[in-house]
């Protein structure tokens, strides 16, 4: 009797666990599909495109519908050059918010006030953003362009890469945080032991031993950086040229595709906005995985 | 008698208003092994980061007293000079993980920023290595990381990089707590052969490895020295009540 009892109490275990792990399965297969959905339909979708342009279409560098001449050329070096510029201005206080909130102020009134501060940036719409640099940043830039002796547009690269560093920041440095606070006593108290002052326990110790986190976080800020649409759109001057220097106003792929997309039902026009979309979106995976691979090669576990 | 390295004078410890250590006066003889014993939270690692300053990086935390080295004030002197001449291993092993063994033993100069020839680095290396016996064992993985060893190794590879720094006096907090009985007795060996070369003070919960290893024993009790002498006379007729029953393993 007590035997069969538990023998049932086991199949229903047996049950239950069974379920659990079709729930997880298939919620994994599910975001795989996804994936999978996404570039199926942007290249079905591109293809009049790609049969029209072929490979060229991606060193194209001229964007003039009217003429059916269109290359993505001008939008993915926008896009880089946005990209990792903001990226470059980032790092420097991203690391520093970091290393400030992760080991010299864990807690306290200032640590707490940063910390919200932070997080209300990662919080904020892009519009928003888009908003504050048309009216604060834009007349600055323009100031720097009449001392420079050039063209004041006020958009343009430097303006949009200034924006999208404010607003990547705080992923590079909340994840920074993170992995610093991470960072063993232990570690830290040896080289306390061995001489070392604060500044050479940071450089040192803490830094290596979290680095493969903070590159991380500069990898996801990188993401948010080429994808990042409305605010740069609103920055970017929206030229569909290749950028002739730092103050030129350009486009980005993103900013491309919202402006662009709703204003045409040529076929051939909408199936090469479509084509700039998968671009996007394999630079995006590509680079993602690039991370992954030096996360995995710096990681110290 | 002894000529005296180490001493403490009237050395009280606290963590904001609470006093752990509570006037301690001790001498530690040059060249011999002293070991630490008492009941948990008696305040035995507080003595020994109060030796090395490491107790002021605690937030809070702050002594009252002196503690000489050679008959020189150590709060007078620089605490990176204190730390580079009395060096410390801690009860688990915490070799740096992103550096290599070779790295590791070198880790105190490199932090510090001091720039050695690369012949002199290496003689370092391979004295250090061997005084804390590792050096057959891994003399030709030199280059790799360190997280490929025991437990055991992980420990005489910080004792290594403790005595890369020439120290004068090291501090071991019960290294050998986290070791199982081979590794132990390999330490305690260590131990025992590094006297002839440095001042050694030995934080330990076992009585039996204090009989092993020391010369001479302090023992204390909630924050008080309670008795110190040389071992093997306490270890057969303590002065104080207090120390035979810890001894007889009646408390602690
Ligand atoms: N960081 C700290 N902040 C506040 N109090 C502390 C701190 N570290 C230790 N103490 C207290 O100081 C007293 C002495 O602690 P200490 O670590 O020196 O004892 P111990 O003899 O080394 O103990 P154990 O054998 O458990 O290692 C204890 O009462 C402990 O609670
Ligand atoms: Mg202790």
């Amino acid at each position: 009797m007590t035997g069969n009892k538990s023998t049932q109490k086991q199949d229903a275990f047996a049950v239950k666990e069974k379920i659990f792990r079709g729930i997880l399965y298939s919620a994994a297969i599910i975001v795989l599909f996804l994936v999978l959905g996404f570039l199926i339909t942007l290249t079905i979708h591109s293809q009049l495109s790609i049969k029209e342009y072929g490979f060229g279409f991606v060193f194209g560098k001229v964007w003039k519908p009217t003429k059916n001449e269109l290359g993505a050329l001008p939008f993915i070096v926008g896009t880089f050059y946005t990209s990792f510029f903001a990226l470059l201005l980032s790092i420097p206080f991203s690391l520093s918010i970091a290393i400030f909130l992760g080991e010299y102020f864990k807690e306290g009134a200032i640590s707490t006030f940063l910390k919200s501060s932070v997080e209300l940036l990662a919080g904020m719409p892009s519009i928003i953003y888009g908003f504050w640099g048309i009216f604060m940043l834009v007349p600055i830039v323009q100031k720097i362009q009449i001392a420079l002796g050039i063209a004041p547009y006020g958009v343009g690269i430097f303006t949009s890469s200034i924006i999208l560093t404010i607003m990547i920041l705080p992923y590079s440095a909340s994840i920074g945080r993170e992995v610093i606070q991470l960072v063993p006593d232990d570690l830290k108290e040896a080289a306390y032991s061995l001489g070392a002052t604060r500044f050479e326990v940071i450089r040192k110790v803490i830094i290596p031993y979290a680095r493969s986190g903070i590159f991380a976080g500069i990898i996801l800020s990188l993401g948010r950086a080429l994808g990042e649409t409305m605010a740069v759109m609103m920055l970017i001057g929206n030229l569909n040229k290749i950028p002739k220097g730092i103050f030129s106003p350009a486009n980005t792929m993103a900013s491309l595709i919202a402006n662009d997309f709703a204003e045409t039902t040529e076929e051939l026009y909408l199936s090469a906005i479509i084509e700039i979309g998968l671009i996007l979106f394999l630079i995006t995976m590509i680079i993602n995985l690039i991370g992954r691979m030096i996360i995995k090669k710096t990681s110290v576990t | 008698m002894n000529k005296t390295i180490l001493k403490t004078k009237k050395l009280s410890a606290y963590f904001g208003k609470e006093k752990v250590l509570k006037d301690i006066d001790l001498s530690f003889p040059e060249k011999k092994v002293t070991a630490i014993m008492g009941p948990s939270g008696c305040g035995k690692t507080t003595l020994i980061r109060c030796i090395n300053r490491m107790h002021e990086l605690i937030p809070g935390a702050t002594i009252t007293g002196n503690v000489y080295l050679h008959d020189e004030n150590i709060s007078a002197l620089n605490p990176i000079l204190v730390r580079r001449k009395i060096g410390m291993v801690f009860q688990r092993p915490n070799p740096f993980p992103t550096m290599s063994i070779y790295d590791n033993v070198i880790a105190g100069y490199k932090l510090n920023g001091l720039r050695l020839p690369k012949d002199e680095m290496n003689t370092i290396v391979e004295d250090s290595l061997k005084k804390s016996a590792m050096w057959d064992e891994v003399k030709d993985t030199l280059h790799r990381k360190g997280s490929f060893l025991s437990g055991g190794q992980q420990q005489r590879l910080c004792i290594a990089r403790a005595l890369a720094m020439k120290p004068e006096v090291i501090l071991l907090d019960e290294p050998t707590s986290a070791l199982d009985p081979k590794a132990t007795s390999k330490i305690e060996e260590l131990i025992v052969e590094l006297k002839d070369t440095v001042t050694i003070l030995i934080v330990t919960h076992n009585t039996a490895q204090a009989a092993r290893v020391s010369d001479f024993t302090a023992f204390m009790y909630v924050g008080e020295l309670i008795e110190f002498g040389n071992t093997s006379k306490m270890f057969t007729v303590p002065d104080n009540k207090m120390t035979e029953e810890y001894l007889t393993g009646k408390f602690g």
